[in-house]
């Protein structure tokens, strides 16, 4: 006889059969049978943050930080405004394809429909945004329901599935079957590639002379990076990542080239509008990625290595589509790929790559020792400062984002928690929250700018709470620096609703009892850093830095990828009086 | 160029599927020409056939997300292939004596049955491809046809006893 159990026990029995040992959540009135039963389940570990939309991104980053090791997040909120709030977070885990089991109460069945106190119809609200959801009327339905979940979140393309939990299907009482095997019938992610499509790919490569390798996210969640690593070495195939496949190669190997698109190199970006032959693995040609698409990569034809047959043709015309689990094709194509040798090629894109470090502004800083401390540098040093120590970076969005993907040397896969598709600010703080919880022995590093960070700074209370070994940068400008950059380059410098009025970041800390420095000079950032990390727990370091330096090189939307604006020959204008005294 | 698509989907028969789809057109801004649903000879599953307005190079990716939705089991793009594709009209129009006769003859060259009859109107039923009704509409002339309803096309591919086939969205092309 299976053991009879109230449809919250169940939920917490199905969680810990699927390997759930955190949950982020909040509670709240429609959720509570699932709160009160969570007391009897110690070995899972309850985060609670200050803001659903926390939870959502602690979820989020736990399972992308932790992708290597099958783990998925959830989250957890009550019905209606705890659901809402959820949203952001749901549609970022969407956009960047984590794999996330969202868990929102809902109203007892008898009143679904009714407007009732707290009702939303969040199976409506989350359709668009999540790769599959699920309305539970019924207890005895949970365990299949939180077995079809995972199984939907974290394979083929992974991503966010949410349960929505009536009160009545947590309160009545039912026997526990969990079952043996996931039956969905129209669920079967493409495994892999077609012969004839391998062979074709094989063909495309063998007659390329200037091959280029564009590592997605795909690479990271399929695991694929020893296949990487073994294709681009074995045909000597340089590698450019996007944002979110920073660290599919390190990149300090020599094949590995660094970040493509809007705010890549411009060494990168060049190598591949000349090239021709792209093999996209696990990346979806979006459009901060490509520029102008009629001018993308014109020489170039395409392999594109994809999970998703949706992904095939969305946005660049493909010549062969390899579709199945990244890790299995490469394995597949493999002992097929020639070895091969291109010296000129390479020699061409070192050519490219010296240009590009001539222009570069921290090497041009610092040879002259002079001018205000910027942003860029800050990483830099925090590179320089944790090379070697295995850390994670988590950022929001925005400058501080692209000078992190930019100078922070990512050495390997998994260490960089970013927003990419959804691009949602304040993302850095509570991802943070979710990769420290995952990872209680490595220094998690959050980057953040002063808008991003007052969106969800609420977060450090949880960070204290946790006890979580987070460090805190805010990289002080005193403006929405993206925006401002904007406004800059395409509004003729007509700003808007950009300039902030900050609060004295280290007194906020403080009111945390996080300690906390404020940095403005160059020589008081090593000092800064070391107190950062000799303290165990949260720290915040903000750092004013120019309210007018810009993120170079640029591809604005309408330019094909190679027309960049490069890094400026002289250092930007900066007075200080207008930041310096901006804040209290 | 845009033209109609026609796609038969088998989905789970389970509560929001319709919407599951539905929601997809919108978002991904397709344009439905037509939609139908109904049961199937197994009651687990329904099928819809659906009419799209797209491009060629369009047309496999509106096939691959519809494969996406966990609740579709099978899409074929039937565009192209041998089938049988049939459409029902109800057409209501102005029948006052002495245009009765010729609403009757026209009627019977379309091979369409008067379903329905008052002294000032005359209701045909037809069925047939979607060319066939447009012509009888188009015979009837617009001032004297009242009111019109079609299902929209259903469509079955000729011949083959595997029906569904089973391979993902573009990965079948």
């Amino acid at each position: 006889m299976p053991p009879q159990m109230t449809g919250a026990q169940m939920l917490w029995e199905s969680l810990i059969r699927e390997g759930v040992d955190v949950v982020f959540g909040y509670p709240g009135g429609s959720i509570m049978p699932v709160y009160d039963a969570l007391l009897d389940y110690p070995q899972v570990r309850h985060v609670l943050t200050r803001h659903e939309q926390g939870a959502a991104h602690a979820a989020d980053a736990y399972a992308r930080t932790l992708r290597d090791q099958g783990k998925v997040g959830v989250a957890m909120a009550t019905s209606g405004p705890g659901a809402t709030n959820l949203t952001t977070g749901i549609a970022n885990a969407f956009m960047d394809s984590s794999p996330v089991v969202f868990i929102t109460g809902q109203v007892s069945a008898e009143y679904l429909g009714t407007d009732a106190f707290q009702e939303i119809d969040v199976t409506g609200i989350s359709l668009p945004i999540t790769k599959h959801n699920f309305l539970v009327t019924r207890a005895e339905d949970i365990p299949r329901v939180v077995r079809e979940a995972f199984h939907i979140a974290r394979t083929g393309r992974p991503g966010p599935v949410l349960i929505d939990l009536c009160k009545n299907a947590q309160n009545d009482t039912a026997p526990f079957v969990w079952p043996t095997e996931v039956r969905l019938p129209g669920y079967r992610p493409p495994q892999r590639a077609d012969e004839d499509a391998l062979a074709e790919a094989t063909r495309l490569l063998a007659e390329a002379q200037r091959p280029v390798i564009l590592a997605g996210q795909g690479v990271l969640m399929s695991g694929a990076m020893p296949e990487l690593r073994a294709l681009a070495e074995k045909a000597d195939i340089p590698v450019a990542m996007t944002l979110l496949g920073l660290g599919a190669l390190p990149l300090e190997h020599h094949l590995a080239l660094g970040m493509m698109g809007m705010h890549g190199e411009y060494f990168v970006n060049m190598a591949i509008q000349h090239a021709d032959l792209l093999i996209a693995l696990g990346m979806r040609f979006d459009d901060r990625v490509t520029g102008k698409l009629e001018a993308y990569a014109p020489q170039a034809r395409k392999i594109h290595v994809e999970v998703d047959p949706a992904e095939i043709g969305k946005n660049v015309p493909v010549d062969v589509a390899l579709l199945g689990d990244l890790k299995t094709v490469l394995r597949q194509w493999l002992p097929r790929v020639a070895e091969a040798r291109r010296p000129a090629w390479r020699e061409q894109i070192a050519a490219w790559r010296a240009d590009t470090q001539e222009h570069d502004v921290v090497h041009k800083t610092r040879r002259n020792g002079k001018g205000p401390l910027r942003g860029p540098e800050v990483i830099q040093r925090l590179w320089e400062t944790t090379a070697g120590q295995d850390v994670i970076i988590a950022t929001g969005v925005g400058q501080h984002q692209m000078w992190a993907a930019q100078y922070y040397r990512f050495p390997q896969p998994y260490r960089l928690v970013t927003s990419g598709g959804l691009g949602t600010m304040g993302f850095g703080l509570p991802a943070g929250v979710g990769a420290a919880v995952a990872h209680p022995d490595k220094e998690v590093w959050v980057i953040e700018g002063d808008g991003g960070f007052q969106m969800t700074q609420a977060e450090m209370a949880t960070a204290v709470q946790e006890g979580l070994n987070i460090k805190i940068v805010v990289l002080n400008n005193n403006y929405l620096g993206m925006v401002r950059q904007w406004q800059e380059l395409f509004y003729d410098r007509r700003y808007s609703a950009v300039l902030l009025h900050n609060p004295d970041f280290v007194k906020l800390a403080d009111a945390h009892g996080i300690p906390a420095r404020r940095v403005t000079e160059r020589r008081e950032v090593d000092a800064a850093f070391a107190f950062a990390r000799q303290h165990q727990g949260p720290v915040l370091l903000e750092f004013r830095v120019p309210p007018e330096d810009n993120v170079f090189p640029m591809v604005t939307t309408s330019d094909p990828l190679h027309e960049m604006i490069r890094r400026p020959e002289e250092e930007p204008h900066v007075e200080r009086s207008d930041w310096a005294g901006a804040a209290p | 160029m845009a033209m109609p698509h026609t796609f038969v989907v088998l989905v789970e028969n389970k509560p929001g599927v319709l919407n599951r789809v539905a929601s997809l057109f919108r978002r991904r801004n397709y344009n439905i020409h037509s939609l139908n649903v109904g049961t199937t000879q197994d009651p687990r599953v329904s099928r819809m056939t659906l009419v799209v307005n797209t491009t060629p190079e369009k047309a496999p990716l509106i096939e691959a997300n519809l494969y996406k939705l966990v609740n579709v089991i099978d899409v074929q793009d039937v565009t192209d292939r041998p089938a049988v594709r049939r459409e029902l009209a109800l057409i209501k129009v102005r029948a006052r004596q002495g245009m009765r006769t010729e609403i009757i003859n026209l009627a019977s060259v379309f091979r369409a049955n008067i379903v329905d009859a008052t002294p000032e109107t005359m209701t045909i039923e037809v069925t047939g491809t979607p060319e066939k009704i447009d012509s009888l509409i188009e015979m009837l002339g617009a001032a004297d046809v009242v009111e019109v309803v079609r299902t929209g096309v259903l469509a079955m591919t000729r011949g083959t006893i595997e029906g569904a086939r089973h391979l993902p969205g573009a990965g079948g092309r």
